[in-house]
């Protein structure tokens, strides 16, 4: 289901726009150190001394910047959630998506710059999807024992998720391209924003919609469970990554290993269900 | 580790090759775990295989330890859309906290009443 997300987030970003990028600041990086040689009086042209802010221009299009830096921010805020006992409100995936979205805000650099080096960690997305098989198999007599539990959470979850959806919007009074759009958002990215797509919602919108609920769901899922009093961590792991696919499941694994595999199958299991149901409510 | 990796990328290759020919309706990466999973299973044991199994593990561990970090490259994403966000206001996240917290009720309910009723019959046949 990840490779979707591949695919379906680099729809999201627009490529050429990354080749672009080099060609932009490199006229830009030419402006400053024309403006810096014209302050120093016009002696060693070639020489001139680098500003701060040329560096930043310089840097902030390599694509190894934007690489450390999602590694730097996620350790630090691994490094907070840690501090924090893993309290659910200190979700170490919210705290590195504010931090980085803010200093692209801050710093002025666009979304497809930061992704050219952000997308070798995106890229382990698939690894990791196939990566499940490891605790699957060590896990595979407890699997085999939640079969039935599992089928019927699956079948129970997926119409509620979907048709909760359609009962709050028309609550709210969504037009209907919204509702289309936030319809399949528990399911992964890349199948979420396929399914959108072919009933006529927008598919970037419903990526914004996925990331959204994954992140609901990994912050309020252990305190619901606990107040649930739902001591069961296949159970637990099963409703966080139906409900919030990769993001819960990343949760999961964060609290127990157990939890985190029965996410992961959940996650793959919804986004199957998930396309094959969303058409027949809508 | 470079055995792990190298093994893994070569499961999701596999997946993908077999997705593309399947027309492309199961996504790569799943095949992919499917075969490892059966692969694993039908291996287990065997000595030959133990060196395979050993370095793959460690590369998932680490990689599933580490999996929220895979989804902050998406989730910045975001910003594209902020304002979108923003202008439709508070209902759009009021519908996704609330459908998130029923979905997560009703799941996790349907499974633990289902284990329940599961062991119940079982226990009288």
């Amino acid at each position: 289901m990840e490779a979707q997300t591949m695919t379906g987030l680099t729809e999201g970003v627009p490529t050429g726009t990354g080749l672009a990028v080099p060609d932009i600041t490199g006229q830009v990086l030419a402006g400053q150190v024309l403006g810096g040689q014209a302050a120093a009086g016009g002696v060693m042209a070639q020489q001139a001394p680098v500003l701060p802010s040329s560096l930043w221009v310089y840097l902030s299009a390599t694509p190894l910047f934007w690489l450390t830096a999602t590694l730097v921010v996620w350790l630090l805020a691994s490094a907070v959630a840690r501090r924090a006992k893993g309290h659910p409100m200190v979700n170490p995936v919210l705290i590195s998506v504010i931090v980085i979205g803010l200093g692209l805000t801050l710093g002025g650099v666009a979304y497809p710059a930061y992704f050219e080096g952000a997308q070798f960690i995106h890229f382990l997305l698939g690894p990791a999807t196939v990566a499940l098989a490891v605790p699957l198999v060590r896990q595979i007599r407890l699997v085999i024992a939640n079969l039935l539990p599992m089928l019927v959470a699956l079948a129970a979850g997926s119409i509620t998720a979907v048709l909760s959806v359609l009962a709050l919007g028309r609550l709210f009074d969504f037009p209907d391209a919204l509702t289309v759009s936030m319809a399949p958002k528990s399911s992964t990215a890349g199948v979420a924003m396929a399914i959108s797509k072919g009933l006529g919602g927008d598919p970037g919108l419903t990526a914004v919609f996925v990331i959204l609920t994954g992140i609901t769901g990994a912050v309020v899922v252990t305190g619901l469970m606990n107040r649930m009093r739902i001591t069961d961590y296949a159970a637990r792991g099963f409703a966080a990554g139906l409900a919030s696919h990769g993001i819960g499941t990343a949760r999961a694994f964060q609290v127990d290993p157990v939890a985190g595999l029965f996410a992961g199958i959940a996650m793959a299991l919804n986004a199957l269900v998930t396309a094959l149901i969303v058409p027949l409510f809508l | 580790m470079i055995q792990g990796i190298t093994w893994l990328l070569g499961f999701q290759l596999v997946g993908e090759a077999l997705s593309y020919a399947a027309g492309g309706q199961v996504p790569g990466p799943v095949i992919g775990l499917a075969l490892l999973t059966l692969f694993l299973l039908t291996t287990r044991g065997v000595p030959a295989a133990a060196s395979m199994e050993q370095s793959t593990g460690k590369v998932a561990d680490g990689l599933l330890a580490n999996l929220g970090i895979l989804f902050v490259p998406a989730g910045v994403g975001i910003i594209q859309h902020l304002d979108l966000v923003m202008s439709m206001g508070l209902s759009i996240l009021a519908a996704i906290l609330v459908s998130t917290v029923v979905t997560l009720v009703v799941t996790v309910w349907a499974f633990t009443f289902a284990k329940y009723l599961e062991q119940k019959w079982k226990r009288k046949p």
